[in-house]
């Protein structure tokens, strides 16, 4: 039966979550055994992972930080996780402090812990919800009190499709957001994949270990994230894999950025 | 969220050496590359070079002071940590690091003193490090905890809320609640539910699902219920009695959930219950108020036909049923001298007897409106028993009503219909009635009339003729044939009467008491007549010409409605005068009453008939009420003495004296006032012998000839026969 959005989610910490093992990689402490456990069992299967995750964080990086040079100042950050750190509110009310954010995580102890940390923050909220939801989630007082959808947003979805599989319908999502924003917005998309063929047998069984114990994924290809793009014009260089999208330095590029298991993506809506 | 990175710039009165400074820049970028990648630091790695080259130099700066203090590198262990260099590699890397490259890279490679101090500043380092990453740690660890423990608490207030809201939307609900478990058990009702059955929740725990079947349920509710219950459906709605606390009924609504566990298994029934008793009452005087006459208060006639329907639909139940269709006489009279209201009275009054007189099972009342009334009677053994009904309803009636001072008699006429339900069906049996009342009525009112099918089909088959009468004028199906009126004194043929005939093509050949009455009713007879005129004409023409003085006179018959028709004359001159016949070859026949009867106007007209020449006789003399001191005055020559008088003189040896002096006084009066004398129905020999001896000039009947077509009076005029 489905929840109705407004019941209780459930905390159970004997199960690792998304948010904690996420925030292990990226070198953070706010997590438990369980979390750890699944994190280092992959990790020994497949230590490119820790990488990865940072490189999606550098990624959240480099586009907030371009979409603030294109004069964004709202942003919807869709499965924001642990606060580790290098967050959107600090990446761009470091540029401009009346820049706004809105946190969305289905994960109550994420969720909590943002509120936390946020406390004071007048500029920040923190919205507990199912992000495949964009009808309730954009009906939110959280959004509404706090964003102006008549100005552009950045919707983010960093590291998060890969967990909605394509029967749960990503196009439509993607889709429910874009339709509530003003023209001059954009979507920020990174997500792991390959292009067919580069899924090593080592890859599969970290991501079956995964699977197991935490979450299912779907891995797409360049072509399949280019697709969600739908309504939205690709900025230059289009999708890419993670590394090669704004490089900082030499060292975002080369032999290992060309086989980096993910690719990312900016779009901006069109005008009507 | 809260780590704010030191980026200051350090001032530039640093007391290091330009060489000094190129190494330690050189070293912070192999620091760089050591560390960055084992945990994610929110910065560029241009920034990430920047901030490790304003620690070198910090570190540089420590490494040359005087006097010489580990401080810095406990302050650089931590500040790593605050950037979030994190990653378990960092420290082993950077203290590795600064003692394979540092001193080489400051070109200070074997200083001993700075060895030693570089060792310290690195013990330094790494104390500040693990002091910084461990409370960091521990912060972490606590914050993660604390977000836990809200988190929960939140779950938990908002479980407490939702079951607050849960709680308050089962109690504070309007409509009635109860759950059960799978055996039917009452687990809990809300207020509403038993504020509607009057019982308390103690009261209903004791209950089961199934004490609360209702003798008037219908089959479905619990076959519907063992479906549920066994996991075939997840929900089904019914209409449900209940029995109240107090022995009331309560009329509901219900509405019955499955709720499964996880596994899909049932687990509870919710009953969601709602009272509708008052639309239930309000819907019965709505039925009823449809059903019923407002004046009277007797059933109407929608609730007639249906019981009818139902008498029909069931008949199982009863063979045979009876209706008498029943209507005042006269009641449009008092409507109109006394007013509605006093008809309604009377309506009313009426209603209330007729009910009165008829009671019982299996018997209803039933106003149809106006002043109509039907009694059903299902189940009945034969025609005798609605006939008693009947009788018992006149009688009931008889007794004058007293409405406002009036004392009003009515009657009423009843047609009655009693049969078999096999065969027939409601509408016949309605028509039947309907039909059986008019016959009442036309045979004089305050009786009743029991359907008969014979008379039935006479009356079927009169207005199958009448409605095809026109056309059959049209298509020539009628015609014309002649009986010789003979002189009784020497045999000859002195004229002859046209008999109109009818060739049905259904009925066949019809005689004129067939359809005449009938043509007179529609009207069709002035045509007919008209048309019966002119061909006789155009005979006694034919005959004229052929027999000249020997041609006999026609006779045609007139009826009363054509003695009425102002065209009469002038159709019967133009007629004579297309045909070219002497008027005094036509004779016109008229009935007793058609001329005593009358005004003014058609004995004119007969007078210009006879004027113009035309012979007048009455017909069927002696059968009517003549006035004989009128009959003196009218425009007659010739009395034709109805056939029934020969009665009498038919018989060879012996005549009836009584017929023999009526003849003969007819005879003798039609002579005292010159008229000549036609006796009809002449059959046999001593009829005709004794009417000559009577004094009788002519005679007409079998005994002569019998009616036939024209070329039989050619035949007798040539004496063929």
């Amino acid at each position: 039966m489905e929840r109705p959005s407004w019941a209780p989610g459930e905390i159970d910490l004997e199960r690792p979550s998304v948010a904690r093992v996420w925030d292990y990689l990226l070198g953070g402490a706010h997590n438990f055994a369980v979390d750890r456990d699944v994190a280092q069992k992959t990790l020994e299967m497949m230590p490119e992972v820790r990488g990865g995750a940072l490189q999606h964080r550098a990624f959240l990086r480099r586009a907030v930080r371009y979409l603030l040079t294109k004069g964004v100042r709202q942003f919807i950050d869709l499965g924001s996780g642990i606060p580790t750190v290098g967050n959107v509110h600090e990446i761009a009310q470091a540029v401009d402090p009346a820049a706004r954010v809105v946190y969305v995580d289905l994960d109550p102890v994420a969720v909590a812990h943002s509120r936390s940390l946020l406390e004071g923050n007048e500029r920040v909220r923190v919205l507990q919800a199912d992000v495949r939801d964009p009808v309730s989630v954009l009906a939110s007082p959280e959004m509404n009190d706090l964003l102006d959808f008549r100005e552009p947003i950045a919707v983010l979805m960093i590291a998060l499709l890969h967990f909605v599989s394509d029967e749960e319908d990503p196009l439509g999502i993607i889709a429910g957001y874009r339709d509530r924003l003003a023209p001059g917005s954009y979507l920020a998309l990174s997500q792991s994949g390959f292009e067919a063929g580069e899924e090593t047998p080592e890859i599969r069984a970290a991501r079956s270990v995964y699977e197991r114990s935490v979450t299912r994924t779907t891995l797409r290809d360049s072509a399949q994230v280019t697709k969600l793009f739908d309504g939205f014009d690709l900025v230059e260089p289009g999708v890419v894999r993670l590394p090669e999208w704004h490089p900082e330095g030499p060292d975002d590029e080369g032999i290992v950025a060309k086989a980096f298991p993910g690719f990312a993506g900016l779009g901006r809506k069109a005008q009507r | 969220m809260t780590e704010r990175v030191d980026h200051r710039v350090r001032d530039d009165r640093s007391p290091l050496s330009p060489a000094v400074l190129a190494g330690a820049a050189s070293f912070a970028r192999s620091w760089a590359t050591a560390v960055i990648g084992s945990s994610y630091v929110p910065m560029t790695r241009a920034e990430v070079a920047q901030h490790l080259q304003d620690l070198t130099e910090m570190l540089v700066e420590a490494l040359y002071a005087s006097p010489f203090r580990t401080a810095p590198g406990y302050e650089i262990g931590s500040r790593l940590v605050d950037a979030h260099f994190t990653g378990t590699d960092t420290l082993g890397r950077t203290v590795q690091l600064l003692g394979d490259d540092l001193l080489a890279e400051l070109g200070a490679t074997g200083d001993d003193r700075l060895q030693s101090r570089l060792a310290a500043l690195q013990g330094a380092l790494s104390a500040g490090y693990a002091r910084a990453l461990r409370e960091r740690t521990l912060a972490e660890q606590e914050a993660i905890r604390a977000a836990v423990l809200d988190a929960r608490d939140q779950a938990e207030a908002m479980l407490r809320a939702s079951e607050a809201r849960f709680r308050a939307m089962f109690t504070e609900a309007a409509i009635g609640i109860g759950i059960a478990d799978i055996e039917g058990r009452i687990l809990d009702v809300n207020q509403a539910l038993q504020d509607m059955l009057g019982f308390s929740v103690d009261e209903m725990r004791q209950y089961n699902v199934r004490d609360l079947m209702h003798p008037e349920d219908a089959g479905s509710v619990w076959r519907l219920y063992d479906q549920l219950i066994a996991g075939e459906c997840d929900h089904y709605r019914a209409e449900k009695r209940f029995h109240r606390a107090d022995g009331e009924q309560v009329w509901t609504h219900l509405t019955l959930s499955l709720v499964r566990d996880d596994h899909g298994e049932p687990q509870y029934q919710v009953a969601m219950i709602e009272d509708v008793t008052d639309r239930h009452l309000l819907q019965n005087r709505l039925r009823y108020q449809a059903l019923h006459d407002p004046l009277t208060g007797l059933p109407n006639r929608a609730l007639f036909l249906e019981r009818l329907g139902r008498v029909f639909n069931n008949r199982g139940k009863h063979l045979r049923a009876g209706l008498c269709y029943l209507d005042l006489d006269g009641f449009k009279v008092i409507n109109d001298s006394l007013g509605h209201d006093i008809g309604d009275q009377l309506l009313v009054e009426v209603g209330r007897r007729l009910d009165h007189s008829v009671s019982g099972e299996g018997k209803l009342v039933a106003r149809m409106g106006g002043d109509e009334f039907v009694i059903l009677v299902e189940g009945s053994a034969g025609e005798q028993d609605i006939v008693d009904v009947a009788d018992r309803v006149l009688t009931e009636l008889e007794a004058p009503i007293r409405i406002a001072g009036h004392e009003l008699s009515v009657s009423a006429s009843i047609g009655i219909v009693e049969r078999q339900l096999s065969g027939t069906t409601s509408a016949d049996l309605m028509r039947d009635a309907d039909i059986t009342l008019y016959w009442a009525k036309a045979d004089g009112k305050a009786r009743w009339a029991l359907y008969d099918p014979e008379r039935n089909a006479r009356e079927v088959a009169r207005f199958t003729l009448s409605a095809t009468m026109p056309r059959a004028l049209e298509r020539g199906e009628f015609y014309v044939e002649y009986q010789p009126l003979v002189r009784l004194e020497d045999s000859t043929v002195t004229g002859v009467e046209a008999l109109v005939r009818w060739q049905h093509p259904e009925f066949g050949r019809l005689a004129p008491d067939r359809f005449i009455e009938l043509a007179e009713e529609t009207g069709l007879i002035v045509p007919l007549g008209r048309w019966v005129l002119r061909k006789a004409c155009e005979e006694a023409r034919r005959w004229l010409e052929e027999f000249g003085d020997a041609a006999p006179f026609v006779s045609v018959n007139l009826a009363v409605r054509q003695s009425r028709d102002p065209e009469l004359v002038r159709d019967v001159k133009r007629i004579l005068d297309e045909c070219a016949l002497p008027p005094h070859h036509l004779q016109l026949e008229l009935t007793e009453s058609a001329i005593m009867g009358t005004a003014d106007e058609p004995l004119e007209a007969l007078r210009a008939l006879c004027d113009m020449g035309v012979r007048i006789a009455i017909d069927d003399f002696g059968t009517g009420y003549s006035n004989l001191a009128y009959l003196k005055h009218l425009p007659v020559h010739e009395l034709k003495i109805a056939g029934s008088f020969m009665e009498g003189l038919r018989a060879e040896n012996e005549e009836d004296p009584v017929d023999s002096q009526i003849v003969a006084t007819l005879v003798q009066l039609a002579h005292a006032l010159s008229l000549g004398v036609t006796a009809e129905g002449v059959e046999t020999p001593a009829q005709a012998a004794r009417l000559l001896r009577l004094g009788c000039d002519t005679g007409q009947g079998w005994f002569f000839a019998r009616p036939g077509p024209p070329e039989n009076i050619d035949s007798l005029l040539r004496g063929d026969l």
